[in-house]
C-alpha cells in the first residue's frame, strides 16, 4: 500500500511538470507577441519577453491606419459573417433532408456532400471556373467559395443532431397544418439551437482564418480580410516587429473572444464528429 | 405521412449547387485537364495524353520531392500530434489541478490563423535575433542554436515542429473527449485487480479509443496531405525547395502559368484524396453520432 501511495504522488507530480511545460511553451510566444506590441520601435530588434520601457499604446493606432485595418477588418466580417449564415441555412436544411429521407439515393447524396470534408481544392481549375462565372475579385465569389468549403462538415455536424429530434414531433405538426416550410423553421429548426450555435462559431472561425482563398482570388487590397492584410503588411514592415505584433494581437483578437466565449461550443463540436458512446 | 412531400429534395439543392459547382467540378475537370498543355502562354489547349504525368513520376522538376516533402509531413505530424497529444490527454483528463486552465491554453493555437502563428514564429526562429537562440545562448546551450528556417538541413524539421506545436492541442482536446467517455467503473475494476497505470493505459484506455484515435489519425492526414499556410508562412518552400510540399508548389506553378503541371499534381492528390475520403467517411457514419 505504501508503495502504490508513493507511486501515485510521483505520478501527479510527473503529470504537473509534463503539463506546465507544455503550457509554457505555448504561452511564451503568446507572450512575446502582446508584450512587444507594446514596444518602441528600435526595442524589438530582438523580440525577448523583457517588458516594454514605455508602454507604447500608439502602435495599436499606426498599425490600424497603415494597415488599413478597418477595412479589412469589415471584409473579413463580411466574408466570414455571410459566409457562415449562407452556410448554415443551407446545409441545415440539406442535413434535414437526408436525415429524415434515409432512402438509398438520399444516403448517397449524403456520402456525396460529406465526401468533401476530404477532398482538396484544385485551385487551377477553380480560377478557371471562378473566371467564367465572373467571380474573381468579388466578395459574392469569397462567400459562396466559403459556402462550398464550408457546406460538408456543417452538414456532417447537424446531420447527426437531426436524428435525435423525434419524427411523431414532424407528424403532429402535420396533422396540425403545417407545410413543409412551416414545419422546419417553426418546429425542428428552434430544435437544432445548439447544433446550429456549434456549427455557426466553427464556420465564422475557419472562414475568418482562411487565406488562401483570397491569396488566390482577390487582387484589390480593399477587398483583402485580415489574414491577407497582416501578410502583406508583414511584407512592408519586415523589421518592425513591434507593429507586426501588434498586427497580429488586432487579428488574432476576434478570434480568441469568439474562443472564450464560444469555448463549449467549439470544443462540442468538434469532438462530436470524433467521439462515440 | 408521405415522406417526399413532408421532406421536399429542393430543402437540399441550394447546399449541393454550390458545393458540386465550387468544389467537385474544379476537381474533375483539373483530371481532364491533366491530359493537356493547358498553360498561360497559348490560347490553343491540346491532348497530350499521360505525359504530364509521366513528367512527374520520372522525376522532372522536383515534382517528386514536393510530393515526398508532402507525405513526409503528413506522417511525421500525423503521428508526432497522436502520441504527444495522448501523452498530454493522460495526464489532462483526470486527478490533476489546474486541468481546464492547461487544456485551454493548450487548445488555443488550433484556434489562432495559421498564418499569423507562422508569422511570429519566423521571428522567434530568426538565427542572430530570434527568441530560441537567444533563450540557448542565455543558457549556456549556444551551441544548440541553429539556423532554423535557414538551413537547408533542419528546415523542414522547423517547419514541422511549428507545426506540431500549433495542432497538437486540438487532438489532445479530442482524446480528452474519447478517455471522459470510458465508463469509470473499468478503471476502478482495473484499480480493485491490482493492475499499475500502465497496465490501465495498455488494457483499458487505449482499446477504447480506438474509434477517437482513428478518427484523429485521418483528421491529422487530412491536413497534412492540403499543408499550405504554415509553409507559406514560415519558408514559402525555401531555401531551395527543400520545404516545398504540394500547395505551395502549385501555387507557385499558377503564377508561373504552368497550369497543366498545377493540375496534375493537384488532381494526384484529388483521387488519393478520395479513396482515404471513401474510408474516413465509412468510419465516421459507422454508427450515429452522440454528443
Amino acid at each position: 500500500m505504501v508503495y502504490t501511495a508513493k507511486n501515485k504522488a510521483i505520478q501527479v507530480i510527473l503529470k504537473n511538470i509534463l503539463a506546465w511545460f507544455a503550457s509554457l511553451l505555448v504561452l511564451i510566444p503568446m507572450a512575446l507577441v502582446v508584450l512587444n506590441a507594446f514596444k518602441a520601435d528600435g526595442e524589438t530588434l530582438n523580440m525577448s519577453l523583457s517588458l516594454p520601457k514605455q508602454w507604447i499604446v500608439s502602435n495599436f493606432s499606426t498599425v490600424i491606419e497603415k494597415g488599413k485595418l478597418p477595412t479589412s477588418f469589415l471584409n473579413s466580417m463580411l466574408y466570414a459573417g455571410a459566409g457562415m449564415v449562407i452556410t448554415i441555412l443551407f446545409g441545415s436544411m440539406a442535413a434535414y433532408i437526408f436525415s429524415r429521407r434515409r432512402s438509398k439515393g438520399m444516403s448517397l447524396v449524403y456520402m456525396y456532400v460529406v465526401l468533401g470534408m476530404v477532398i482538396p481544392v484544385n485551385y487551377v481549375t477553380l480560377t478557371h471556373t471562378m473566371q467564367t462565372l465572373k467571380l474573381t475579385n468579388t466578395a459574392v465569389g469569397i462567400i459562396l467559395l466559403y459556402v462550398a468549403m464550408q457546406t460538408p462538415f456543417t452538414v456532417f455536424l447537424i446531420y447527426g443532431f437531426v436524428s435525435k429530434i423525434p419524427v411523431e414531433l414532424d407528424e403532429a405538426a402535420i396533422l396540425d397544418g403545417c407545410n413543409p416550410f412551416q414545419l422546419y423553421w417553426r418546429v425542428v429548426f428552434p430544435m437544432l439551437k445548439s447544433a446550429v450555435v456549434t456549427a455557426g462559431v466553427l464556420c465564422f472561425l475557419n472562414c475568418w482564418n482562411e487565406f488562401m482563398m483570397p491569396l488566390y482570388f482577390l487582387h484589390s487590397s480593399t477587398k483583402w480580410p485580415m489574414t491577407l492584410a497582416i501578410y502583406n503588411f508583414f511584407g512592408q514592415y519586415e523589421m518592425k516587429w513591434n507593429l507586426i505584433c501588434a498586427d497580429v494581437l488586432l487579428t488574432c483578437a476576434p478570434v480568441v473572444v469568439i474562443y472564450l466565449l464560444g469555448q463549449k461550443y467549439i470544443v462540442g463540436g468538434q469532438t462530436a464528429g470524433a467521439v462515440k458512446g | 405521412m408521405q415522406k417526399s412531400k413532408v421532406y421536399p429534395w429542393y430543402f437540399a439543392i441550394g447546399s449541393i449547387l454550390i458545393y458540386t459547382i465550387l468544389s467537385v467540378i474544379p476537381g474533375i475537370l483539373g483530371i481532364g485537364y491533366s491530359f493537356t498543355d493547358w498553360s498561360a502562354y497559348s490560347k490553343e489547349i491540346h491532348f497530350v495524353g499521360f505525359e504530364n504525368f509521366r513528367n512527374v513520376f520520372a522525376g522532372n522538376d522536383n515534382y517528386l520531392r514536393y510530393i515526398g516533402n508532402t507525405v513526409l509531413f503528413t506522417l511525421v505530424t500525423t503521428v508526432l500530434k497522436t502520441v504527444l497529444g495522448l501523452l498530454f490527454a493522460v495526464a489532462l483528463s483526470r486527478n490533476i489541478k489546474w486541468k481546464n486552465f492547461h487544456r485551454g491554453v493548450l487548445y488555443l493555437p488550433s484556434v489562432l490563423p495559421i498564418l499569423a502563428t507562422g508569422l511570429v514564429f519566423t521571428s522567434i526562429l530568426n538565427p542572430k535575433t530570434g527568441f530560441l537562440n537567444e533563450m540557448l545562448r542565455a543558457v549556456g546551450l549556444g551551441g544548440l542554436a541553429q539556423k532554423w528556417l535557414v538551413d537547408p538541413k533542419i528546415a523542414f524539421g522547423s517547419v514541422m515542429a511549428v507545426d506540431i506545436w500549433r495542432g497538437v492541442g486540438y487532438i489532445m482536446t479530442l482524446l480528452i473527449a474519447g478517455i471522459l467517455a470510458i465508463p469509470d467503473v473499468y478503471f476502478e475494476a482495473a484499480a480493485i485487480d491490482g493492475a499499475n497505470a500502465w497496465q490501465r493505459f495498455r488494457f483499458i484506455t487505449l482499446p477504447m479509443l480506438r474509434q477517437t484515435l482513428a478518427v484523429t489519425i485521418v483528421l491529422n492526414v487530412i491536413y497534412g496531405l492540403k499543408v499550405f499556410d504554415m509553409v507559406y508562412a514560415l519558408t514559402n518552400g525555401g531555401p531551395g525547395h527543400r520545404t516545398e510540399v504540394l500547395y505551395t508548389a502549385v501555387y507557385k506553378m499558377m503564377s508561373k502559368g504552368l497550369y497543366a503541371a498545377g493540375t496534375t499534381i493537384s488532381s494526384i492528390l484529388f483521387i488519393f484524396m478520395v479513396i482515404i475520403g471513401y474510408f474516413m467517411v465509412k468510419i465516421l457514419t459507422k454508427d450515429e453520432v452522440v454528443e
